[in-house]
């Protein structure tokens, strides 16, 4: 059984329900036959992928649709051999060369390059060209995106890229300015509630308002998420009411009750404690900088407002240490003990942060 | 029902008169060549705003005398074009592709490369211009100086070992070559190369040329454009005149590109078999109908994803000085707002940067010089890829922290 966010995913532009405007824009782009290359730029859960499937099948019809999955086997220049997955159709290819980590470049050259330089073969096909998604092209290295730019112009009538990015801060100049930027803003709260009401009612569950606007609320903009507590709502309980409670992910609880902890007791031994559940989160495979990120957010409401600034503060300053440095717990443990400092010097009245 | 038999009947007629789809590629593709390389300047007198270059140049067309060459500046100021532009009026439509070797090196770099294609092309023999009385037509339109050209395009990014590589080259063969390098930076080619060429600073292009230059495309693809449409491509592009090209060329696919697919709605309602000659003139309609519709200034800031004037009030206002503790609050608020809506934090961070620190008058110098060291440690995160919306609160916290001491 499919879960409902796959279940009910649109899949063509006039079944889109929120930005109108947009999937206008992108039908008449996919409708002129001059399609440019796309970089695509939204935060997560806001239906970056689901307007590109819709596009490609406004682009190529049905066939898209029929997707298949290789493995391929590319050999770096040290001899080394990589395995990749490409998800493909007749049409377009789909590919996330951050999994294969510093050599993405090797992956986009070689792939890249073998597509561009073979036409289209199916007569039947609408486009003369196929379309090559990149997913997660933040994440690609400067060399990959470097190699990127001159095939881009080299290969544009065979071939034309769809980047996906949650910002496009770490997309070179160059590749920006020659890609169509194309934002796609996260629902609103009401266009959730909105959307949660009707994947409801084709489920047959019981209508139920302002639950739904609660989820839409916790959701933080997510649609993704927002459906996947809808349902796991509705899977835990036969009869909802207004007043249900929302199940918080696990990881989400266990955070909660560290800021908690944190704020409760400043002391060394309290530090250990939290340790183990920190360490607890990170072989649970739970990004360090999300849990960073979530904790802050969580430690928001408990302390002074005079603090929060201090402690953003700290929390953006770790999270960078935690990009940079090679040992995750070090630094989560640091800004942990940075924060109960802080909280203590002002409950004493007194500034004892001296390292500032 | 009836467009996708019209679909079907049309592949058919494609796949049986190969030879007439054949015809109409080369003129699709024409139209679907980005403008950058369209309206790239034919001749030395077209390249915009920088005559000093030129004029030496020009003289070299003359005295068919060329030194190598070094051409530095920002992108987009036309140093490509420039040298290309030379080559076009030296060599001619003939010669041009045997006597210039254009290399890339961002794809393309490396020692090897040097060591191979450059070598070998260097020393290879002159081309000629055909005999009899053709070649001697030819020789009167284009001087043809008993040289070849290697353009070396971002030369910046070539390593070390690859540029002392092209040392010798550069001397050994310099009676039958001559050698252009093309960088952004000029303090990245080593010292020995840079002394053995002369050196030309490309400066930014001023306003005036640079609108010049986009009205005069916009007026010649037959694209409308609102007022003040110039002025924002112009500050949008900061100078780079291929950036604000692709722009307009975008924004001007948005507003035909709504057209086009009426057009074809149109032509799929007509249940008849059409050939690629039918579908070329309805193209050629195309523009002419778009007419109506003009390229307006939201949507070339859409493109170059700057954030509205409001959005970026909404933050700064947050972030005045207030009763104490709710600054907090409401920073938060905007800034989750800001990062829902999808915003690119670099973006994010240049906008208020010109807000704050460029254009408010009433922050001080001393609160000014606090804020750009915010912004500059801000900035380093974003390159190492932290997260945006921690990174841009923390901004914004401190920001309003600056703001609020007394």
């Amino acid at each position: 059984m499919a879960l409902l966010v796959d279940k009910h995913r649109p899949r063509t532009l006039d079944t889109l329900s929120y930005h109108p405007d947009l999937s206008e824009r992108l039908r008449s782009l996919a409708a002129s036959g001059d399609f440019p290359h796309l970089l695509i730029y939204g935060p997560s859960g806001a239906g970056k992928k689901t307007r590109i499937t819709a596009t490609l099948r406004a682009l190529y019809g049905p066939g898209v649709e029929k997707i298949k999955i290789d493995s391929r086997i590319f050999q770096t220049t040290s001899n080394r051999k990589l395995e990749f997955n490409i998800v493909s159709s007749n049409y377009h290819l789909e590919i996330t060369p951050s999994d294969v980590g510093n050599y993405d470049r090797v992956v986009i050259q070689d792939l890249l390059k073998e597509v561009a330089q073979t036409q289209q073969v199916d007569l039947a096909a609408k486009q003369r060209f196929k379309v090559v998604v990149i997913n997660e092209a933040d994440h690609l290295t400067r060399d990959a995106q470097a190699a990127l730019r001159r095939t881009m112009e080299k290969y544009s009538p065979n071939l034309r890229l769809i980047l996906l990015a949650n910002s496009t801060s770490n997309i070179i100049a160059p590749i920006r300015s020659r890609c169509l930027l194309v934002r796609v803003a996260a629902p609103t709260e009401v266009e959730i509630a909105g959307v949660l009401a009707k994947i409801g009612k084709k489920e047959g569950y019981k209508n139920c308002e302002p639950l739904e606007q609660r989820i839409a609320k916790d959701s933080g903009r997510n649609l993704r998420r927002a459906l996947l507590m809808f349902e796991a709502v509705h899977a835990q309980n036969d009869n909802v009411s207004e007043k249900t409670p929302i199940p918080p992910p696990d990881w989400e609880a266990l955070i909660d009750v560290i800021a908690k902890e944190i704020v409760e007791e400043r002391t060394p031994a309290r530090i250990l404690q939290v340790r183990a559940k920190l360490y607890d989160l990170l072989t649970h495979c739970i990004p360090a900088t999300a849990v960073l990120k979530t904790l802050t957010f969580k430690l928001m409401p408990r302390i002074d407002d005079s603090l929060k600034a201090d402690v953003v503060k700290w929390s953006a300053f770790y999270e960078h240490r935690i990009r940079m440095g090679s040992k995750v717990i070090f630094h989560l443990e640091a800004f942990v003990a940075k924060v109960m400092r802080l909280y203590e010097g002002n409950l004493l009245g007194m500034d004892i942060d001296f390292d500032d | 029902m009836a467009n996708f038999f019209d679909i079907r009947a049309r592949q058919a007629a494609a796949a049986t008169q190969a030879s007439s789809s054949k015809q109409s590629a080369p003129a699709q593709d024409n139209r679907l060549q980005p403008w950058v390389e369209k309206y790239r300047p034919k001749s030395l007198d077209d390249v915009a705003a920088q005559d000093h270059t030129v004029t030496i140049l020009r003289r070299t067309l003359q005295s068919a005398n060329l030194p190598h060459m070094l051409f530095y500046g920002p992108p987009g100021t036309g140093k490509t074009s420039t040298v290309l532009a030379l080559a076009k009026q030296l060599y001619g439509p003939d010669l041009i592709k045997t006597r210039v070797l254009e290399l890339n090196a961002s794809d393309e770099r490396g020692i090897s490369i040097v060591r191979e294609k450059v070598k070998d092309f260097a020393r290879m023999q002159l081309s000629n211009p055909p005999a009899g009385p053709a070649g001697e037509e030819y020789r009167r339109k284009y001087p043809c100086p008993p040289y070849k050209i290697v353009i070396l395009d971002e030369a910046d990014s070539m390593t070390q070992d690859a540029q002392s590589a092209l040392r010798r080259t550069m001397e050994t063969y310099s009676k039958i070559t001559r050698f252009c390098l093309i960088c952004n930076y000029v303090t990245r080619i080593i010292d020995p190369l840079a002394s053995r060429c002369s050196k030309f600073r490309f400066k930014s292009l001023d306003e005036a040329n640079a609108g010049k230059r986009l009205e005069d495309i916009a007026r010649l693809e037959n694209v409308k454009l609102e007022e003040g449409v110039v002025d924002t491509l112009l500050k949008c592009s900061e100078g780079d005149l291929r950036k604000a090209i692709t722009f307009l060329q975008s924004a001007a696919r948005l507003v035909g590109a709504v057209q086009a697919s009426g057009a074809s709605e149109k032509k799929r309602k007509r249940a008849k078999i059409e050939d690629d000659e039918d579908e070329d003139t309805m193209d050629i309609d195309g523009p002419s109908d778009s007419a109506s519709k003009s390229v307006t200034v939201r949507s070339i800031e859409e493109i170059a994803g700057v954030i509205p004037e409001g959005t970026i009030d909404s933050l700064t206002t947050a972030m005045q000085p207030s009763k104490a503790g709710t600054v907090y609050g409401r920073v938060s608020k905007a800034v989750e707002n800001l990062v829902a809506e999808g915003w690119s934090a670099t973006q994010v961070v240049t906008q208020l940067y010109d807000r704050i620190v460029l254009s408010d008058e009433t922050v001080g110098d001393w609160k000014k010089s606090k804020v750009v060291l915010c912004f500059s440690e801000t900035d380093k995160r974003l390159v190492d890829g932290c997260d945006e919306h921690l990174t841009i609160l923390d901004l914004c916290m401190q920001v309003a922290g600056v703001l609020g001491e007394t």
